[in-house]
């Protein structure tokens, strides 16, 4: 039996999805609002967990792609999320018996929702990150060798389209890229279907739970006056590796993605020591004092040391006082063939990954 | 005719300063009345007000109406965004009882525009005037036209205006380009927010022009209000967007010390009964928040400063915990101040009472506070711990910066703080707020998309556009000058698309 969501549940997504997001993802501010809406109308939804999925059960998996600012301006409407699923759905014959989110981290954990309030179909507590990664086949399916097609593509102008077969997981990043950026850099996207065993097998089960427990978890931390960097760490099996004061953030944007670097002067404990966190997108690298202490595929999060919020790559700034907080990334990511897809040596730098808890 | 005066109505005090040649001559204080306009006229006539050629009012009056939800129109809203959006539909995320009491009809028609300007569906004529006649059935005639990236293609919303006053004679019409910034929900509230004003904002500046009148002013004397970012607002401007002038109470402050103390990048700090509100002066003015902003509970994203409160204020009660730390506010003794603190004769242990004990402050006729249990100098050093750390927050660079420190619980800010070059206190200090209104110049700003131009051709593009609507708003147009150019490389776009914000401000013609 799967679990029934309240609105405290979508509220806490928001702040542990944020979290977990590592510095990107996009704020999820505005699909958070979308689902507050449907449910402000009634609209209930139920999670479940992968389990649960019969091993031939048929699993739409769900991402928005595209830039931030457009989504500010589009302002999504949840019925293209279900529309992908839809038009998916046509495509192979037959009808989805749940969704899941490619991407738990930032924004793109609301889609599955999302889709769910038009959709008779229950959430699987799962998805195919555990986090937010910088391009769309950086996912345990692709890391798997699943079947990278077909995906479905929607702007709600009427444009429709599915890509019905691609060689790699990199090609279908490629093309799909291209058809999002055409329609104005923001599509919903509905990625290769996946069966109840694939989801069981190589999904990063219970990822959505995760993110609604650490938001609960900075809830109740402020409710209590407690250390929220210090409950999330213990909640998330993660640990706090720094605390300080963002000095200096640098930012330009190459190939489409935003790049840079913050520093964090040490305070507290760390005084007088110096934290450098390199990003694309996401925090990928963090180094004390020139060594690195955490690296992708791990979790690398900043949060804000009093209300325990994530500081975005897009919002960090000058004066913000921020612990870092680094969570062990899934095994699968870990291994030889993950870190192909997400290791340091996948985002160009010469290193080796780096567990925060070694 | 050389003199302004400046007056600033704020929840406790009207003040009012006269400046000639750029130097206060007099300043007032007066009691803020019910009626505002009592209050005023109070503060006009306690300051010489001959030869006077402006006079520049700065208020929370419109500010205090959504907070309280009071007098407010009920608002049409035409949205230009389908075929997306419409799960998100206007007033979404508002606090029920405001969206209740601002919500007249709305319409959601296809339209909108592309981050590159390109019509991202051409608009639907026909809704927009079908929703004016809806519109006009309702009895509303103040409405909303918001269209998606209308900041980098305005002409859609202009469109839908037209067709709205042709359709809705008598129409108010508010456009969502010429308040806000990126992010079409929160600029849809900015002007969803100045839409339910527009009743008030008539009746209040009538209000004003007769205050001036009764005070016996030169039928001639201008009367202009100030906007958030601490420039000038003509009266017209001011009925079309009152929202324009919700934050100018700390504005007018921020404003005021950096005149009083002659500096022009560096950082100020209002100390109130209450609270410390720290703002960020860039060539002398304050600083624009970049982040979407909560205003009565409704998230919008325009103009307004950046802002930092800390619950340390004169009236902040003093604790000491079990392990022997001591505690500074947040909870305040407010407005009680003079009842209820121990230099008053009253039992709660505050600030106040920590800086007379400790010798820092004397108050005539106070009585000694023995009661404080706890060692002053303790708890003035949390005090400055609290202060250079506020400081510091609003603080974009390591480096050391000036800090300029103003209001009644000024005493708070010790003359030595880490990462403060001076700790300025000015003259007039208490009535800087006016002094800032007496001040204000005139402004114009631009935030766009430009596409294909490079960083210092869109810039230079930005920077042309904002000087034309300084010199429009009066400016004098030798003396405008840029106070703040921002660029931000839009990721994911293509085609070096990048989004400039400019801000320039020049001296106001004289008459």
């Amino acid at each position: 039996m799967g679990r029934a969501l309240t609105i405290t549940d979508v509220d806490d997504l928001a702040v542990g999805a944020w979290i977990i997001g590592t510095g990107g993802g996009g704020s999820p501010h505005l699909n958070h609002l979308n689902v507050r809406q449907v449910m402000s109308g009634g609209r209930t939804f139920e999670m479940i967990d992968p389990t649960e999925l019969e091993d031939d059960a048929r699993v739409a998996v769900v991402s928005t792609m595209g830039a931030p600012l457009v989504m500010q301006e589009r302002l999504q409407d949840s019925r293209d999320v279900a529309r992908a699923v839809e038009i998916m759905a046509d495509h192979i014959g037959a009808p989805f018996d749940a969704v899941m989110a490619t991407e738990i981290g930032g924004s793109n954990a609301f889609q599955p929702l999302m889709a769910a309030a038009h959709l008779d179909i229950p959430v699987v507590d799962a998805d195919a990150m555990g986090r937010a990664y910088p391009e769309a086949q950086m996912t345990s399916f692709a890391i798997a060798g699943l079947q990278p097609w077909p995906l479905s593509l929607v702007d709600p102008r009427g444009i429709e389209a599915v890509i019905s077969h691609v060689p790699t997981w990199k090609w279908m990043e490629r093309a799909s890229r291209v058809l999002t950026v055409e329609t104005g850099s923001m599509a919903a996207t509905c990625k290769a279907p996946r069966t109840g065993a694939e989801v069981k097998r190589w999904s990063v089960a219970n990822s959505m739970s995760l993110a609604i427990g650490l938001g609960a978890t900075v809830r109740r931390a402020r409710a209590e006056h407690a250390d929220p960097v210090e409950a999330v760490a213990d909640a998330a099996g993660g640990r706090r590796l720094f605390g300080g004061k963002v000095t200096d953030v640098e930012r330009r944007t190459t190939g489409g993605f935003l790049r840079g670097m913050a520093v964090v002067e040490g305070l507290d404990g760390w005084s007088g020591q110096r934290l450098e966190l390199d990003f694309q997108n996401e925090w990928l690298v963090a180094r004390l004092d020139g060594q690195p202490i955490a690296t992708v595929p791990h979790l690398i999060c900043l949060l804000d040391a009093e209300s325990g919020t994530a500081i975005g790559t897009e919002t960090a700034r000058y004066g913000q006082r921020a612990s870092l907080l680094a969570i062990p990334a899934p095994d699968l990511f870990r291994s030889e063939a993950g870190l192909r897809y997400v290791g340091p040596r996948a985002m160009g730098y010469d290193l080796d990954p780096v567990d925060p808890l070694s | 005719m050389t003199r302004r005066i400046g007056i600033d109505v704020g929840g406790t005090n009207t003040d009012a300063a006269v400046i000639d040649a750029g130097a206060v001559v007099a300043t007032a204080k007066t009691p803020t009345t019910e009626d505002v306009l009592t209050g005023i006229s109070d503060a006009l006539a306690a300051v010489p007000h001959h030869d006077v050629d402006t006079v520049v009012i700065g208020t929370t009056h419109f500010t205090n109406a959504v907070v309280q939800r009071q007098d407010l129109n009920r608002v049409g809203f035409v949205r230009l965004c389908l075929p997306s959006g419409r799960s998100l539909p206007p007033l979404v995320g508002w606090p029920t009882d405001l969206a209740d009491a601002v919500r007249g009809r709305t319409a959601m028609i296809t339209g909108g525009v592309e981050y590159d300007g390109r019509p991202f569906e051409q608009l639907d004529e026909a809704a927009v005037i079908e929703a004016a006649r809806r519109f006009g059935d309702a009895g509303i005639d103040a409405v909303v036209v918001a269209g998606s990236f209308s900041p980098v293609d305005p002409t859609q919303e202009e469109r839908a205006a037209e067709l709205v006053c042709e359709h809705l004679p008598g129409a108010r019409v508010t456009l969502s380009h010429r308040l806000g910034r990126l992010g079409l929900l929160e600029r849809e509230n900015a002007a969803g927010l100045n839409a339910c004003l527009l009743d008030l904002a008539d009746t209040t500046i009538d209000a004003f022009s007769s205050a001036l009148d009764d005070a016996g002013l030169d039928e001639g004397t201008r009367l202009f209000l100030t906007q958030n970012d601490g420039t000038l607002l003509t009266v017209d401007e001011a009925r079309r967007h009152p929202v324009l002038t919700f934050a100018s109470g700390p504005t007018n402050s921020m404003r005021g010390a950096a005149l009083l103390a002659g500096v022009e990048d560096g950082l100020v700090v209002d100390v109130g009964g209450t609270t410390a509100d720290f703002g960020a002066l860039v060539g002398g003015y304050p600083r624009q928040a970049n982040a979407a902003v909560d205003v009565g509970e409704v998230r919008t994203l325009f103009q307004l400063p950046d802002l930092l409160s800390v619950g340390l204020g004169g009236g902040s009660r003093i604790r000491v915990e079990l392990g022997g730390n001591v505690t500074i506010g947040p909870d305040s003794v407010g407005q009680r101040l003079l009842t209820e603190a121990l230099c008053f004769g009253g039992s709660v242990p505050t600030l106040t009472d920590a800086a007379v004990k400790a010798g820092r402050l004397v108050i005539d006729g106070a009585v000694s506070p023995d009661a404080l249990g706890v060692d002053p100098g303790a708890v003035l050093a949390v005090a400055a711990e609290l202060v250079a750390e506020g400081a510091d927050r609003l603080k974009l660079t390591a480096a050391e910066a000036p800090l300029v420190a103003v209001g009644g619980g000024a005493f708070a800010v010790p003359d030595r703080l880490p990462g403060i070059s001076d700790v300025l206190r000015p003259p007039h200090a208490d009535t800087a707020n006016a002094v800032g209104a007496a001040l204000a110049e005139v402004s114009g700003e631009v935030d766009r998309v430009f596409h294909e131009l490079g960083r210092e051709a869109a810039v230079a593009a930005a920077l042309e556009l904002a000087v034309q609507r300084a010199v429009a708003a009066g400016a004098v147009t030798e003396t405008v000058r840029p106070i703040e150019v921002e660029d931000l490389p839009l990721a994911y776009l293509a085609g070096d698309a990048r989004r400039v914000r400019v801000r320039v401000v020049g001296s106001l013609a004289h008459r």
